[in-house]
């Protein structure tokens, strides 16, 4: 039983080059780009809202959230729908690839700075065969972010 | 034995019970000889007693039954309702009321002891009656509880066992004794209990029987029980019962002298007593057929949980999302025929949104009722002699609104009663009479419901509020002197806002008006005053019907596309783009004889490709705020459309400008337009 209670299941997506993944208990769903409502005045890295089968769910754009450059929508951009709590968000990333699952051992405390984003949305860097990717505190992403 | 089913539906009932006694008391000191109102309030009190007493709340059993003897004095004319019993009977109601609601959220009745109530309900008693037994009910009770090992009867239960001596029958108090390993006391409980039913009634129970439900007893309890069978037999059929170590069994004696003793508290003496229960029966059986008239009316009706409602609401929202789609769909591909169905299901559609509707809906009543206590309760206490006025209690409103709607009104009629309303001696130097005025209105409009709150007073200083803006740095003493009447007002409503120049108990501790506005616009309602100073002033609050789905008009502003709420347009209108003139920073055009700004919703909303930018002709939605009009310029009308209203959510809370988010037939999202906040 030891091994299976160290491992965590991150849903793991690309976003400018690098990998991220998000803990796979947060994630509901993940959607294909669809038409996004634009909402005035909302902060400059919310796209707007979709209609998820009758809620209206937010939207973050996250290259914007955390500085990246900002990149064309592909066939490959996805949302991906998380719950915190009793808010749902989705989360426009660059295409997901895969759900890893790995070992608590693999995974390290973050760095003070990773990049552009800031430290505190980050829960750890996660070392699978050579791949770093960069595990999201999603709970802390959208409470830095609420409005 | 589950008392909990029970539970739910006592509150209610008492509830309502409580309401009708409040309106009765009211009513009775008034009229202190009316003999139907008294009725009334001894048939309430009645009720509740039984009521209290099958659910084996004890405190409210033993005020019920001695307010009920109260009010029988006086039914007899024994006793003068004066002011003071009026309030006595009115503590009584607080103190029923706080048992009611102690029960509704914890499930137990509270520690307050209703001692001290029943020790003045016992004073008045005893300053009209002649017989005055010195020792009071509750030194007895004390004294038994004392030698019964906390097995006590009260008065309510001395009652029935005397009745059921009378009768013929046996009371005894058996005390259960469970083998300290029994593992399921509840379920051994429970068998005792159905032991004793078939040969008895079990009146009392100590401890309560939900915490012998709850096992939270140690490994005995007692119970006293009425039973035409003899001792014996009960100690043999309980002790036959495995687990139960010991089963003793007492007989309850309440002797003659104890019987005049106890009576002689309730009426004169034994001799009267017997003339009195006469009239006692008649009036039970006068409360039951009422109460069985009132069944029969309330037979029609159903109780039902709001979260049903709210379910049921939800899917006549999601029906009429989808009967939108259909609607959108390509006419030209559809068939004579698909076009009748789909209007036949919008005209069902709506009837059944209307349906859904007006079972939410509630008469304003319900939060109406209790101002008349409250009025009376402060103007005592203000020493300020005041009436209130209600009309339209019968206007309804969403449940949901109902329930919110309750606090901003208090806060409103206690400021009108505190600051609005003058002192006595000044009403008399201003020419006006004593008694001050309070209105409570209540009606609808179109599809909005206003409530009015009015008093005749001394009305609002703005001169002053200005001032004080400027003391509170709200407001920069230049900017002062500009100010018109409306924005005056305004400030009154501003956070931290109060011009009580002494701060009272009531009213007058800076949380103020702000809060009322806050919680009206939480409802989409808007709040005004009207005021004049010397004459009194006016509080308007204009409340949506309903919350969930509206009426709206849906416009392009670029390539957007957003809601617009019907009730708040005035009218749609086209105007050249050169008639546009620009006063002071703010576009206006002159439309019907009145200037009217301009709101260039591509600006506002910061919408790109906007061709409202470079024609010569523009749409306007011309909207209103109380009297006051903006005119939005849009790209195009789309048309009218039943809208679903839904929450931006959380982490979107707070945008300005938007006031929701609705899901269109093509599934696509449109927002809702705030106009509130654009005008």
């Amino acid at each position: 039983m030891e091994p299976i209670r160290n491992m965590q299941k991150y849903v793991v997506f690309k976003l400018d080059n690098e990998e991220y993944g998000i803990d796979i208990l947060r994630v509901k769903e993940i959607k294909e780009m669809m038409n996004i409502t634009r909402v005035p005045k909302a902060a400059h890295f919310v796209r707007g809202v979709i209609n998820l089968r009758g809620e209206v769910i937010p939207i973050v754009d996250l290259r914007k959230k955390f500085n990246l450059p900002a990149g064309e929508d592909t066939e490959n951009t996805r949302i991906v729908i998380v719950t915190i709590e009793d808010i749902t968000v989705g989360l426009v990333i660059d295409s997901s690839s895969e759900v890893l699952e790995i070992s608590r051992e693999l995974i390290e405390e973050a760095p003070s700075s990773v990049g552009t984003i800031d430290q505190g949305n980050i829960s750890g860097i996660g070392k699978v065969n050579n791949r770093l990717i960069i595990l999201l505190d999603v709970a802390k992403i959208l409470s830095n972010t609420a409005l | 034995m589950d008392m909990n089913q029970y539970l739910e539906i006592f509150i209610e009932e008492s509830q309502e019970h409580l309401q009708s006694l409040n309106q009765s008391l009211l009513g009775l000191e008034t009229n202190p000889k009316d003999s139907k109102i008294l009725n009334e309030i001894f048939r309430v009190a009645h009720t509740l007693k039984g009521m209290s007493g099958t659910m084996g709340f004890n405190s409210m059993t033993s005020l019920t039954h001695q307010m009920e003897n109260v009010l029988d004095e006086i039914r007899n004319g024994k006793i003068d309702v004066t002011s003071s019993i009026v309030d006595v009977l009115f503590e009584c109601l607080d103190y029923l009321d706080n048992t009611v609601n102690n029960l509704a959220n914890t499930g137990k009745e509270g520690n307050r002891s209703a001692e001290d109530i029943i020790e003045k309900l016992n004073n008045i008693l005893q300053n009209k009656t002649a017989y005055v037994t010195p020792s009071p009910v509750v030194g007895q009770n004390k004294e038994e509880a004392a030698k019964n090992d906390g097995f006590s009867l009260n008065q309510y239960d001395e009652s029935l066992v005397k009745k059921a001596i009378q009768q013929g029958l046996n009371a005894y108090k058996i005390k259960i004794s469970l083998d300290k390993g029994c593992m399921l006391k509840s379920a051994r409980a429970f068998i005792v209990f159905q032991t004793i039913e078939r040969n008895g009634e079990i009146f009392k129970s100590m401890p309560k029987v939900e915490d012998i439900e709850d096992e939270k007893f140690d490994t005995n309890f007692t119970l006293g029980i009425v039973s035409k069978e003899s001792q014996a037999l009960f100690k043999k059929e309980l002790e036959s019962i495995s687990e139960v170590t010991e089963a003793s069994i007492e007989e309850i004696i309440v002797s003659e002298q104890e019987l005049n003793k106890d009576t002689s508290i309730d009426t004169d003496n034994a001799d009267q007593d017997l003339q009195q229960v006469d009239p006692i029966e008649a009036v039970e059986k006068e409360g039951n057929e009422e109460t069985q008239n009132r069944k029969a009316k309330m037979g029609k009706t159903v109780r039902v949980d709001i979260d049903r409602l709210d379910n049921l609401m939800n899917l006549v929202s999601e029906l009429i999302i989808i009967k939108n789609g259909l609607e959108g769909i390509g006419t030209d591909a559809r068939s004579q025929d698909m076009n009748e169905a789909v209007e036949y299901l919008e005209r069902i559609t709506t009837n059944l949104h209307d349906a859904v509707m007006k079972v939410r809906m509630v008469p304003i009543e319900r939060v109406f009722n209790r101002f008349p206590r409250m009025v009376r309760d402060l103007s005592k206490e203000l020493g300020k002699d005041i009436t209130l006025t209600m009309s339209g209690e019968e206007t309804e409103l969403d449940r949901t609104v109902i329930d919110e709607i309750g606090d901003p009104l208090i806060h409103l009629i206690r400021n009108s009663l505190d600051h609005g309303i003058e002192e006595k001696e000044q009403r008399l130097k201003n020419n006006k009479s004593v008694t001050g005025r309070l209105f409570l209105r209540a009606y609808q409009d179109g599809n909005s419901v206003v409530i009015e709150v009015e008093d005749d007073g001394k009305g609002i200083d703005l001169e002053k509020v200005k001032k004080k803006a400027v003391d509170k740095g709200l407001l920069k003493h230049v900017e002062a002197l500009e100010l018109d009447e409306k924005s005056a007002v305004e400030l009154l409503f501003k956070p931290g806002f109060s011009t009580a120049e002494k701060v009272s108990d009531i009213s007058g501790r800076g949380v103020g008006l702000d809060v009322v506005k806050t919680k009206i616009e939480s409802l989409n309602g808007v709040v005004e005053v009207e005021t004049t100073i010397g004459k009194g002033s006016k509080f308007i609050i204009r409340l949506p019907l309903t919350l969930a789905i509206i009426q709206a008009l849906l416009v392009a502003v670029g390539n957007e596309k957003y809601a617009i709420p019907l009730n708040v347009i005035r009218d749609i209108t086209t105007i050249k783009a050169d008639s546009i003139r620009n006063i002071h920073g703010q576009e206006v055009v002159l439309n019907r004889d009145s200037v009217l700004p301009i709101v260039r919703l591509n600006k506002v909303l910061e919408v790109e490709n906007c061709s409202c930018e470079n024609e010569d002709e523009l749409t306007i939605v011309v909207v209103k705020k109380g009297d006051k009009h903006a005119g939005f310029i849009v790209d195009r009308l789309i048309g009218q459309q039943e809208i679903v209203i839904k929450t931006l959510g959380k982490f979107l809370s707070g945008i300005r400008f938007i006031a929701g988010a609705t899901i269109l037939g093509d599934g696509q999202v449109a927002l809702i337009v705030d106009t509130n906040a654009l005008i």
